[in-house]
């Protein structure tokens, strides 16, 4: 988004002027205020007439609970600092993502807190051209824990099963879906890089049944941002959680430790797997849908070496 | 000849109004409105009879009147309207096993429809974002009123085994809501401070009693077998409803909702079962293809609007209706752009 001050610098006349607000309006006529994207009064305009809806309940959210206008506008506005400065996220092969229509993006899941998956979904809604949505598939968990479940359905999410897999790809919708699961953001240090099993390729049978393309995605960088060296699992029973990381920092620095590394990523969206050429009832044959589970995971994994290999450093550009 | 049908629980709101309706259709003979209380408001052109569903006399009114169509209205929805759970529940469901005891025996009989309801599925966070009319419920509902509707739901298929030349009909309905009709949810939204559960906003769905009435007329009519989800399009967040209605939310933290549910209870405030919490916890949205498809019903209001109905005819949202809002966001506005100016 540009903001006033930067569309005003282009303008030649402009940019003798010292840096006096005030003075600046006086020497820019009307005509290139519009012109220079919108001015401080539209983005307020802009910012009351939000607040009026959320107060009125004047917004639209899906049947799954998904709400764009909070999502584009609130949600994701944290995790763009994240994305472009902390973690610096490279975004390759998004001509591979379709512009419309459904499509299963597959990838691997690292880094202990499932940020990886929320960085991809706002890499497709910020950096692909058509802006798209991606709604991801979360465990039970997800939806059972207070706060993070509600903002989750508000965000898009909804629960990892074959019918809301299903009836989103038949709508066109753009899915996400992490198949390692806890076993992929709860594995050590040690095994990273290393996919865990993919489930039981539910997902494989979802893009069967729909005839949509598999994206294979590697995503490196993740890994390092919370490397967990052991796993606390006395804790994690108390807590009812999948596991309770050890990592360098946490718990040992309390809060502070929850700061992520500020590892590079890179997030690479590989050639789909199509599977409109095939027979939607093959998606009940169980040999076929190990085979493409499979084919994707390997898929993904040689991606991961791939990357990994041309990676100069973790942490550097 | 015409028909001859047979609503039960016709007392009541909806059932009554079913039933005028009903008697006001050109192929219909007669209409016979049973309920253990007498009715509240007219009925029109169908007659009443005061009879208990519980016990056989509704046999005799079955065999005296031919009825051919019956329509199954009189499932309490309410403790409080049955005077007490206990008589709740055997209202609803020795009820429903009378009714069906004297349906199978009449020989005139071809068409029974029985409202149901999409509480039914339960709620609970294992559910699929949407259910559609084959699916099982994950967290099936353990007591109240939903579990009376699944375990009327299991005697109808029961009868319709027995039956086959019956055509059955079940409806399960989304929260009924409207300028007229009273229920939890109606009490629910017209507290002063509304409770919420503490960190989760639900998925409701609500489908106006015109429509209601009209699905279950249709049923009626038409010769629709099978089970259907009836409700309104699209979906309000809990939240969002509240702040339609103008209301103040109050979240809970789920441990302490069921002190908070004894309070109230005994305030006489608001009626929450363990049921309705976990409906305004996890919520619930059906699948309503089929509606569309075979019972080719299309509603008149979708969720939001069968809500904003309610909302107007309370004069709910009298604090802070959306015109002002509207107004106030112009004049700030329009502030602003004066400021802009002079200053420019």
């Amino acid at each position: 988004m540009t903001c006033w001050g930067v569309g005003v610098s282009a303008v030649p006349k402009a940019r003798v002027i010292p840096i006096d607000s005030r003075k600046r309006l006086e020497e820019v006529p009307p005509a290139d205020l519009a012109e220079s994207g919108p001015g401080w009064d539209e983005r307020v305009a802009s910012a009351v007439g939000f607040l009026r809806r959320r107060i009125t309940g004047d917004y639209e959210v899906d049947e799954f609970g998904f709400d764009p206008e909070l999502t584009d506008s609130v949600l994701m506005a944290p995790l763009r600092p994240l994305f472009h400065s902390w973690f610096r996220v490279e975004v390759r092969g998004l001509e591979n993502v379709p512009a419309d229509g459904g499509a299963l993006v597959v990838a691997n899941h690292s880094g202990t807190v499932a940020l990886d998956a929320l960085m991809t979904q706002l890499a497709l809604l910020d950096e692909h051209p058509a802006h798209r949505h991606l709604r991801m598939l979360g465990a039970d968990l997800v939806f059972r824990t207070p706060f993070v479940g509600e903002l989750s359905r508000k965000a898009g999410h909804t629960l990892a099963c074959n019918p809301d897999a299903e009836r989103l790809l038949r709508r066109g919708e753009l899915v996400g879906v992490w198949p390692e699961g806890f076993k992929g953001i709860g594995k050590p240090f040690s095994e990273r890089y290393k996919l865990q099993r993919f489930g039981r390729g539910g997902f494989v049978a979802a893009a069967l049944r729909t005839s949509s393309p598999i994206i294979p995605t590697a995503i490196v960088g993740a890994e390092e941002t919370y490397p967990m060296l052991a796993n606390a699992s006395w804790v994690a029973r108390v807590l009812g959680l999948p596991y309770f990381p050890l990592t360098p920092t946490f718990p040992w620095l309390g809060p502070l430790g929850m700061v992520p590394l500020p590892s590079k990523w890179i997030i690479e969206f590989g050639e789909p797997i199509r599977t409109d050429a095939l027979d939607p009832a093959i998606a009940d044959d169980p040999m076929t849908v190990f085979d493409l589970t499979d084919q994707v995971r390997e898929t993904i994994q040689q991606s991961l070496y791939q990357l990994l290999v041309s990676r100069r450093s973790v942490f550097g550009d | 000849m015409g028909r001859v049908i047979l609503v039960t629980g016709a007392s009541r709101h909806l059932g009554g109004t079913l039933a005028r309706r009903l008697a006001e259709l050109p192929d219909v003979d007669r209409v016979v409105g049973v309920d253990v209380v007498p009715p509240s408001h007219d009925l029109g052109l169908a007659d009443f009879v005061r009879a208990d569903i519980r016990n056989p006399v509704i046999g005799h009114v079955m065999s005296s009147s031919d009825i051919d169509t019956v329509v199954h209205m009189g499932v309490i929805a309410t403790p409080r309207q049955a005077g007490g759970r206990s008589v709740m529940k055997e209202i609803n469901v020795i009820g429903t096993m009378q009714l069906l005891a004297a349906c199978q025996k009449s020989s005139t009989m071809r068409k029974l429809v029985v409202k149901s309801s999409t509480s039914v599925y339960g709620a609970g966070p294992r559910d699929p974002a949407m259910f559609s009319e084959g699916m099982d419920p994950r967290d099936a509902p353990r007591s109240g009123w939903a579990k009376d509707n699944v375990e009327v739901e299991g005697y109808v298929r029961g009868f319709s085994r027995r039956r086959p030349d019956v055509t059955v009909t079940t409806l399960r309905l989304a929260n009924i809501i409207g300028p007229r009709i009273t229920t939890v949810m109606t009490d629910y939204f017209s507290l002063p401070v509304v409770p919420t559960v503490l960190g989760h906003d639900a998925r409701l769905q609500f489908v106006h009693e015109d429509d209601s009435i009209d699905a279950i007329i249709r049923a009626s009519v038409e010769d629709v077998p099978g089970t259907f989800n009836v409700s309104g399009d699209g979906v309000l967040m809990l939240s969002q409803a509240i702040r339609r209605a103008g209301r103040i939310t109050l979240p809970i933290a789920a441990p302490l909702i069921p002190a908070v549910g004894r309070m109230t209870r005994q305030m006489g405030v608001a009626d929450f079962s363990s049921e309705q919490v976990r409906y305004l916890t996890w919520g619930r949205v059906v699948d309503t293809t089929r509606m569309r498809s075979k019972l080719e019903f299309e509603p008149a209001f979708s969720t939001l609007e069968a809500f904003d109905d309610f909302v107007a005819a309370r004069g709910l949202n009298s604090m802070l209706p959306r015109e002002r809002v509207a107004a106030i966001e112009a004049t700030v506005v329009d502030l602003l752009g004066r400021g802009g100016e002079r200053s420019a």
